[in-house]
């Protein structure tokens, strides 16, 4: 039953990421990811499509959290940790020795679960990364900065203080500033980690708007405990348990006919 | 029964309330005990101000506000001035925090981003230990075995490199001799390095993993991430930490005295001998008699100790708010 459905589900999801028209940007093959002697994931095999919301649910410890840290290597950081098997992006391995991990995270950037304001102003905030990796004139910077805080629904909010510290804004207002930092140094692909989960519903309805307009230049993965909020946001869902890929389909699909049964059992409330 | 139940009631209710006032006793005296707990401290700097200003007052009086400009230092003729010794404190201490800062600097960051896991342990131990080490340690290794080798290799070859220069070069001139106000200074550093070390470890620590990786998420290095994110975060901690090593420098005595050179007179050179005003009460308090002019003369000396550390506080506390508010 399992083989079968594995079977069926990696095999065409594979191709359903191009059904609507969107080209892979990442191509997940037999990632396996170790803490230690622990294995966290066995065996993943998924397609992310460019350009597209896609959703990671599960309970916690499934492994989503841990598969979102290997796409742009953070667990490089932290020794012990360590992954087999390949994550394709735009034909490079990016767990390869091809990618240095620095300009790998240039283009694939990361919003945490809580605020993670830098403590400086607003601006150096945004210009921060910026910097990092290109030289730009002043007035290109400014230019970039509002762009990237206008992205974000924040500029209005924000550009009479740009030289206050960015520890003084809201709890939403820091996390749409790191959502604005993250899309300054315009990566390909944007990972959320559970963005929402500290903040207040009109916060976290604002972040979802967000992210349905963000999806139109980048492509965005995000993790979420909340399932109304991976129904509402993502174009394709993948759910874990386990350190398994159980089921990735389309949201709609996931959402009205899951084909396997812990799918049905999770989202329908009976555990996790 | 229904006669019972109100007495019932009633006895209850007056041992719990006899329960409830010696609870509020109880937490009464805590609290006062509290308050006298930290009074105590208020009550010990104020006797502290009081002994030096008093001791002092005879030779305020006497040599007025020329005590802080006057290089004399005389006990025949019982003048008495304490230029030398502020100059002694102030520069070796500068010495010490140029030296201390950049390496406990490096040290922390080397322990806390880039060490493997054992090292850690092994090097960070190892800090905590040489900072637990007694000052009059330093100063006999000091005088036996840093003066000798600053004599013989350090201080020939900074004349080589800064002699010609001029001005500079004025800090290196003279005979290389060992002790004196740069050796002092370095002893200085390596004293309070462990100790400044060991707090701004504790410091970098102290940052949310969570805001490093946010910095390496948008492709930061090690060396961008302490820069922009770990240093301004603990920016607050870290004055505080110089500032702690600094007030230890600046009343540092055994050591100092060890390698100073204990001499009365201010020169331009690093290398001359110079004299703290820690090192000249511990060196001239045994031949202080009760009453004399040279007793107020150190008391007094002793004040303007106090004076300038509770600046240095002041300065850094003025600094990291400024900072902060910018």
């Amino acid at each position: 039953m399992n083989i079968e459905l594995n079977g069926l589900t990696s095999e065409p999801l594979r191709k359903s990421a191009g059904r609507d028209g969107a080209e892979t940007k990442i191509s997940i093959e037999n990632l396996e990811f170790f803490y230690g002697d622990n294995r966290a994931l066995h065996g993943i095999d998924m397609a992310i499509p460019e350009r597209r919301v896609t959703a990671m649910i599960g309970p916690s410890g499934c492994g989503k959290s841990t598969l979102l840290r290997v796409l742009n290597r953070m667990y490089d950081l932290y020794p012990g940790q360590r992954s087999t098997g390949k994550v394709m992006m735009d034909g490079v391995d990016i767990l390869g020795s091809a990618m240095p991990a620095v300009r790998l995270r240039n283009r694939v950037g990361m919003v945490f679960q809580k605020p993670t304001p830098f403590p400086m102003s607003i601006r150096d905030n945004i210009a921060f990364g910026i910097k990092l990796n290109e030289n730009i004139s002043k007035a290109e910077l400014d230019e970039r900065i509002e762009w990237s805080l206008a992205k974000a629904a924040l500029w209005d909010e924000v550009k009479d203080r740009l030289n206050s510290a960015a520890t003084g804004l809201s709890g939403g207002q820091q996390q749409r500033l790191c959502i604005a930092r993250t899309i300054a140094v315009k990566p390909e692909v944007v990972l959320l980690d559970e963005p929402t989960s500290a903040l207040d519903p009109i916060s976290t309805a604002r972040i979802e708007e967000l992210i349905d307009e963000l999806k139109s230049e980048f492509t965005i993965v995000i993790v979420t405990h909340n399932m109304q909020q991976a129904a509402r946001c993502s174009d394709m869902t993948a759910f874990f348990l386990l350190g398994n890929l159980v089921e990735y389909n389309e949201t709609t699909k996931i959402f009205t006919a899951p084909q396997d049964s812990r799918t049905q059992d999770y989202i329908t409330g009976r555990f996790g | 029964m229904t006669a019972t139940s109100p007495n019932f009631d009633v006895s209850t209710s007056s041992s719990a309330s006899s329960a409830l006032t010696s609870k509020h006793l109880k937490d009464k005296l805590f609290h006062w005990g509290l308050y006298g707990a930290a009074a105590f401290v208020l009550v010990l700097l104020g006797a502290i101000i009081v002994l030096l200003f008093k001791g002092g007052f005879p030779a305020l009086q006497a040599f007025g506000l020329g005590f802080f400009v006057s290089a004399e230092w005389n006990p025949v003729t019982e003048q008495y001035g304490a230029a030398v010794m502020l100059y002694g404190t102030l520069v070796t201490s500068v010495i010490a925090m140029l030296l201390a800062f950049p390496a406990s600097l490096g040290i922390a960051l080397f322990l806390t981003e880039v060490a493997p896991v054992p090292m850690r342990r092994t090097i960070g131990t190892a800090v905590q230990l040489l900072a637990a080490v007694p000052s009059i340690i330093f100063g006999m290794w000091g005088f036996f075995i840093v003066s000798p080798l600053m004599a013989t290799w350090v201080q020939p070859v900074l004349q080589a490199i800064f002699g010609p220069i001029p001005l500079i070069g004025e800090l290196f001139s003279g005979a290389p001799a060992g002790t004196g106000i740069l050796t002092a200074g370095l002893i200085l550093a390596l004293m309070i390095m462990p100790f400044i070390t060991a707090m701004f470890v504790e410091i970098f620590n102290s940052v949310p993993p969570v805001l490093k990786e946010a910095a390496y998420g948008i492709g930061a290095t090690t060396t961008e991430v302490f820069k922009a994110v770990t240093v301004p975060y603990g920016r607050t901690a870290l004055v505080g930490a110089v500032m702690l090593g600094l007030g230890r420098a600046l009343g540092e005595t055994m050591a100092v005295t060890f390698v100073i050179g204990n001499a009365n007179r201010i020169k331009a050179s690093l290398y001359a001998p110079g004299a703290s005003i820690a090192s000249t009460i511990a060196n001239e308090f045994p031949e202080a008699g009760p009453g004399s002019m040279k007793l107020h003369a150190l008391l007094e000396l002793g004040l303007a100790l106090f004076v300038i550390s509770f600046v240095v506080l002041a300065l850094a506390r003025w600094l990291v708010r400024t900072r902060i508010e910018g």
